[in-house]
């Protein structure tokens, strides 16, 4: 009997590593794949396509894009500097809304909370928020078109925040600190924020995951100041400009001159593999916080 | 965390302890109340930056939806522009594109709920019942394709799609002495791609939260079904499987809510704007953004949004109820 039960379990072991191998490689081989890609000879790129097991490899598109001086350089900077600021800006304008619903003697505490609540539910569509960004606050083509619309805070973030405020962070603590004489910024910045540690992690990868990935804010906001481009953005628009000549090649006659401005594929796939590498790179250190903070707040997402 | 024992005081703070109780009390009394609002001031300027923002990219845009019932001109601006009753709305539902983008975006929403469940369910299920170290190493690896953007995944796709480069045509039609196929150019087979790229991004982060769900389950269910000799098998459909259905319904449900609403990378960037493709692509989150942008239709674009926040709204509202009825504990508010 017991032999049996061992057999099955060690069926089941056997049977569940395999179903779980075959997931991990689909998840990684069309980036091992794109990684290959950006090494290969572009002759041979064109010749025999994406392939796993290039005829010749070469560094050729690396060594193009660190050494001519390209916008991809400045669209990496752009794309840094950007999530930087989103992070901290975004960060401390979420902990300190969440800090204060998390205050159960706060008046009007309630209404406050719907209206944070309810930009869930609702929401003023693209229209009318690009009409607000553009005509309103005059953010196209400047930094604020990419930094603003959306991206900064939401609704979220702010109630996982504010339940971790309520009961991670125990109010007899906060109310001792304030009956030693801590005024309410002091009791924020040295007791509440330390201990809320963990949840901060959580949101400041959010906000930073969105930011680095974001392409939709500079495709809208970004008509004419190509200069503030971030890496997705790049990408996005190379890749349009290879669509439109391939859709209308039958009729421009002089598509090679168009074609001369879109750098070549190994180069294309170089910059695409430059676009994931931060988040490959941090990946192993932050998988833990992001999977704890997705099961935090999972089932309201 | 919650049983720390009240902090003893160093010295009798009377006065600031009074305030303290004070903000416990129910019923106020003006000299009361008047302690309790300056001791809120600090809260409400910490909270304002936070507010402030909401009121800009929420709330601001909100009145911008009469846009939808006007007869827009840029030189009048959204108030001064003359009323259009609902005729923008029966322009839009005059065209074909008001029901294929409604029936697509449905379908597409029904097919990922549904596959994406059976997918996360059973690798949750697999990875809770893994006892290697390899456990944690295929969870973070499944879940990477969660973090890519949306541009990245069209290139990862092209890779594999494009007609003249693309690994598919190349490296397998070819050997096998198969024409090429145009995938950018023929609708038929982008239902299946979509489907299969939404799940491959998207599985790794759907299992978690079954995951968790099922490492929270009392072991001694298992043990007892163990020794009464149960198979890996029965233990799965009849213990797992039933103590997993609140999460099941739950997490349904909100999608559920959300029918309405699509993933605007996956269906803008991933079939590269191909207009051939439009007929399965097309979904109300791309009309809306290719009215304004591409073809500078305000109004329409106006319409098709207000329709989608309208019905997206009466959804989530509806599916939220249901789900307060059920587990007050899982709903949205």
């Amino acid at each position: 009997m017991k032999r049996k039960r061992v057999g099955e379990e060690g069926r089941f072991q056997i049977f569940g590593n395999i179903i779980m191998i075959l997931f991990s490689l689909a998840a990684v081989i069309p980036l091992v794949l794109l990684l290959i890609s950006s090494f290969t000879d572009d002759s041979a790129l064109v010749r025999n396509g994406y392939s796993f097991f290039p005829e010749k490899w070469s560094a050729y598109a690396y060594q193009y894009i660190f050494t001519s001086g390209n916008s991809l350089t400045r669209a990496y900077i752009m794309s840094f500097v950007l999530t930087a600021v989103g992070v901290v800006v975004g960060l401390a304008i979420t902990t300190l809304l969440a800090y204060g619903l998390s205050k159960k003697f706060l008046p009007a505490r309630g209404v406050i909370t719907f209206l944070v609540v309810f930009t869930m539910l609702f929401n003023g569509d693209l229209v009318p928020t690009y009409m607000n960004y553009a005509n309103v606050f005059k953010v196209k083509d400047t930094f604020f078109g990419l930094l603003l619309p959306g991206l900064l805070m939401n609704a979220f973030n702010v109630m996982m925040m504010k339940s971790y405020f309520v009961s991670g962070v125990p109010d007899e603590i906060l109310e001792a600190a304030y009956i030693d004489g801590a005024n309410e910024y002091q009791t924020f910045l040295k007791i509440a924020f330390p201990l809320a540690k963990p949840i901060v992690a959580t949101i400041a990868l959010f906000i930073g995951i969105g930011y680095w990935n974001d392409w939709m804010n500079g495709y809208v906001y970004l008509s004419k100041a190509t200069h503030l481009y971030t890496i997705q953005n790049l990408l996005n628009r190379m890749m349009q400009n290879i669509q439109f000549l391939q859709q209308n090649s039958s009729t421009i006659s002089g598509a090679n001159t168009g074609l001369a401005s879109i750098p070549a594929v190994s180069v294309r796939m170089a910059m695409a593999v430059c676009g994931i590498l931060p988040i490959v790179v941090i990946y192993p250190f932050i998988q833990n916080n992001f999977v704890k903070g997705i099961t935090l707040g999972g089932v309201k997402g | 965390m919650g049983n720390l024992s009240p902090a003893p005081l160093p010295l009798p703070f009377r006065e600031r302890r009074e305030k303290v109780a004070v903000i416990k009390e129910k019923k106020l009394t003006p000299a009361k109340r008047k302690a309790l609002i300056k001791r809120s001031i600090p809260i409400y300027i910490m909270m304002l930056p936070g507010l402030i923002y909401l009121v800009i990219n929420n709330y601001m845009p909100m009145p911008g939806i009469i846009l939808a019932f006007k007869k827009y001109t840029a030189k009048l601006g959204i108030y001064r522009s003359p009323w259009n009753g609902l005729k923008n709305f029966t322009y839009l539902f005059s065209t074909p594109d008001a029901f294929v983008i409604t029936r697509n975006t449905i379908l597409y929403n029904v097919a990922f709920i549904i596959i994406n469940l059976i997918f996360a369910v059973a690798v949750a299920i697999i990875l809770s019942e893994l006892t290697g170290k390899l456990k944690k190493a295929y969870q973070s690896i499944i879940l990477l394709p969660h973090l890519l953007s949306a541009v990245i995944i069209s290139y990862l796709v092209f890779a594999f799609l494009s007609a003249d480069n693309g690994f598919i045509n190349n490296s397998i039609l070819g050997p096998l002495k198969k024409d090429p196929i145009g995938w950018y150019d023929n609708a038929k087979y982008w239902p299946f791609i979509l489907v299969f790229v939404n799940l491959w991004k998207g599985i790794g982060y759907n299992c978690i939260i079954y995951l968790s769900t099922i490492l929270g389950f009392d072991r001694s269910y298992y043990e007892a079904a163990r020794i009464d000799g149960a198979s890996k098998w029965k233990q799965i459909t009849k213990i797992t499987l039933p103590l997993l259905r609140p999460t099941i319904i739950m997490l349904s449900l909100m999608a559920v809510g959300r029918i309405f609403y699509s993933d605007f990378g996956l269906f803008y960037q991933v079939p590269r704007n191909s207009g051939a493709l439009f007929p399965v692509t097309n979904t109300i989150d791309t009309y809306v953004y290719r009215a304004l942008i591409e073809q500078g239709d305000i109004t329409k674009s106006a319409a098709a949004g207000v329709y989608q926040s309208l019905v997206g709204f009466i959804l989530i509202l509806s599916a939220n109820l249901l789900v307060r009825k059920l587990d007050p504990d899982s709903a949205l508010f």
